[in-house]
């Protein structure tokens, strides 16, 4: 599953971390009256009121080849920003993000593709979003069907498509992806028993054969279980980096206490 | 789209630089879009071709009774007069508000995976040209009908038509971006779409109006795009090639702005809960 990634001399201070952050931190900007029109800015010459949030506050971090990285914290922590630092859809306000290889995000892309269209059609789009071209997708597509395991739907529309269903095909596709790093997020973790066994056994694969991969999920104990290291987040800050079992352990016995 | 293989976030070209590079890097996700929309519009809807020809049909059918003996002797000679530009304005009017709408639904979809920000944009542009076509066919064919004359000008249609749509494409993207800090930006455009479309020659022929007026009208680029479509399809005539000049000028000029100005904005949009 994994590229070869090239060494040259000018990567060398990466060393062997495929995503580096240095002081990184994100702003948002949010609109605090909600009636925020062009009307009022003519009509009452109001200014905008903006409040900042910070997501993120002066991280570093590092993420090493091959290895498979969980992210935890509250709501708010700033999990969900930092993964979209990492897939390149968010830009660090201030600080530097360092990324070596290619990522692939295993989120549902399904709520925002055409319902009309049947699972298939669907596949076929969010490979051609993941970059890939059709000639790659078509060989890929049997193994997508066969391992979303839902049968004759597969070429149905998507609006009669159980939750479920377009979980195991969202995944089945996004995992159908060759790239270096591999961005999980929790949504990911419904569907049934069966098909959680089945994702997570795929999952595991993707580790064996040496992908990195960066999960955010609330389930710590799953996380403990899977992750060689957990990050965990506070407000938008790191308050440790370490051994999955022990950031878990302090991790509870902070929300506990 | 999968990302580059090395990535510096201190070392990102010009956005507009940026996206059009990624643009050009996704000619497979472009084509996927444009599949997309084709199909969504003619595969799974039940009137399929004939729902999308209905509303510029009804237009010209009740601008036609309406305002036939208004502005020209004949009820025949004023349709084939009014249909060319009813299309064209069409194309502009509904080619402009879906671009400006695929931001706002775009937006959920860049949260979520890396893409070029103008690909819908751009994808439901090229669609729209597609269903441009498929309306300017059969008229056409009413037209040789008709017994119109028709002849080497029509050649010029495929060009206004795709100049026009770089205009639309850029002035979409420039409310689009407008659009971001003030949502109700695209409301307000919806509703100077209707008086835009009353000072452009559309539904009465320039020529009735007092001198004065028509100077005023002739300001507007759209004058000039309808012109120049209807021209080769009402009276076997195409536009100077100065006009094409200042046509070209105009939605060039629309289309950079819209470009810089859009990307340059794009970015916040992923800030903005």
């Amino acid at each position: 599953m994994t590229l070869p990634i090239a060494a040259d001399a000018a990567s060398e201070a990466l060393s062997d971390a495929v995503v580096r952050l240095d002081d990184v931190g994100v702003r948002y900007r949010m609109a605090i009256d909600k009636g925020l029109s062009l009307k009022e800015l003519v009509v009452r010459r109001q200014r905008r009121r903006v409040a900042d949030y910070e997501a993120l506050r002066g991280v570093d971090l590092e993420i090493r080849r091959g290895e498979t990285i969980g992210i935890i914290g509250s709501n708010g922590a700033g999990k969900t920003t930092l993964l979209r630092l990492i897939a390149r859809v968010l830009s660090p306000t201030s600080g530097r993000i360092r990324i070596r290889g290619t990522v692939a995000p295993l989120i549902d892309l399904f709520g925002v593709l055409h319902h009309e269209l049947t699972g298939r059609e669907n596949a076929y789009l969010t490979g051609a979003l993941l970059g890939l071209r059709r000639r790659e997708m078509r060989d890929r597509i049997d193994s997508i069907a066969d391992f979303a395991g839902i049968g004759d739907f597969f070429d149905a529309p998507l609006r009669t498509y159980s939750a479920g269903m377009m979980v195991r095909l969202a995944f089945a596709t996004a995992t159908s992806v060759d790239a270096d790093i591999l961005l999980i997020d929790e949504a990911l973790s419904v569907g049934d028993a069966m098909f959680q066994r089945k994702s997570g056994a795929r999952i595991d694969g993707f580790r064996r054969a040496g992908m990195t991969c960066v999960v955010v999920s609330h389930d710590v104990r799953r996380l403990a279980e899977m992750c060689d290291r957990i990050v965990w987040l506070d407000h938008g800050r790191v308050v440790e980096v370490g051994e999955s079992a022990r950031i878990v352990q302090n991790y509870l016995a902070s929300s506990a206490g | 789209m999968l990302t580059a293989a090395e990535y510096d976030s201190a070392a990102r070209p010009p956005r507009a630089l940026e996206e059009l590079l990624d643009v050009a890097s996704n000619g497979q996700l472009l084509l996927a879009l444009v599949g997309r929309n084709v199909k969504v519009r003619y595969k799974r809807s039940v009137f399929g071709v004939a729902w999308t020809m209905a509303q510029p049909a009804t237009m010209l059918l009740v601008l036609t009774v309406i305002f036939s003996h208004a502005f020209a002797p004949r009820a025949s000679s004023y349709a084939l007069y009014l249909a060319p530009g009813l299309i064209l304005w069409h194309f502009f009017a509904q080619t402009t508000s879906l671009v400006i709408g695929e931001v706002a639904t775009g937006a959920e979809l860049w949260r979520r995976v890396r893409m070029p920000k103008t690909a819908l944009a751009i994808a439901t542009t090229c669609s729209n040209l597609l269903n441009l076509s498929l309306a300017t066919i059969p008229l056409l064919l009413l037209l040789v009908i008709a017994h119109v004359r028709l002849g080497l000008p029509l050649l010029t249609i495929p060009l206004t038509a795709i100049i026009t749509a770089a205009f639309a494409l850029g002035l979409g993207l420039l409310i689009a971006a407008v659009a971001i800090y003030f949502p109700d930006a695209a409301d307000l455009y919806q509703m100077l779409l209707i008086p835009w479309m009353f000072i452009t020659p559309v539904i009465y022929p320039q020529n009735i109006l007092p001198p004065r007026v028509s100077q005023l009208v002739s300001l507007n680029p759209m004058a000039l795009f309808v012109d120049a479509f209807r021209g080769p399809m009402y009276d076997n005539s195409a536009s100077s090639l100065a006009n094409f000049g200042i046509m070209f000028a105009i939605a060039f000029a629309t289309l950079l702005t819209g470009w810089l100005v859009f990307t340059h904005c794009a970015d916040d949009i992923a800030y903005r809960g």
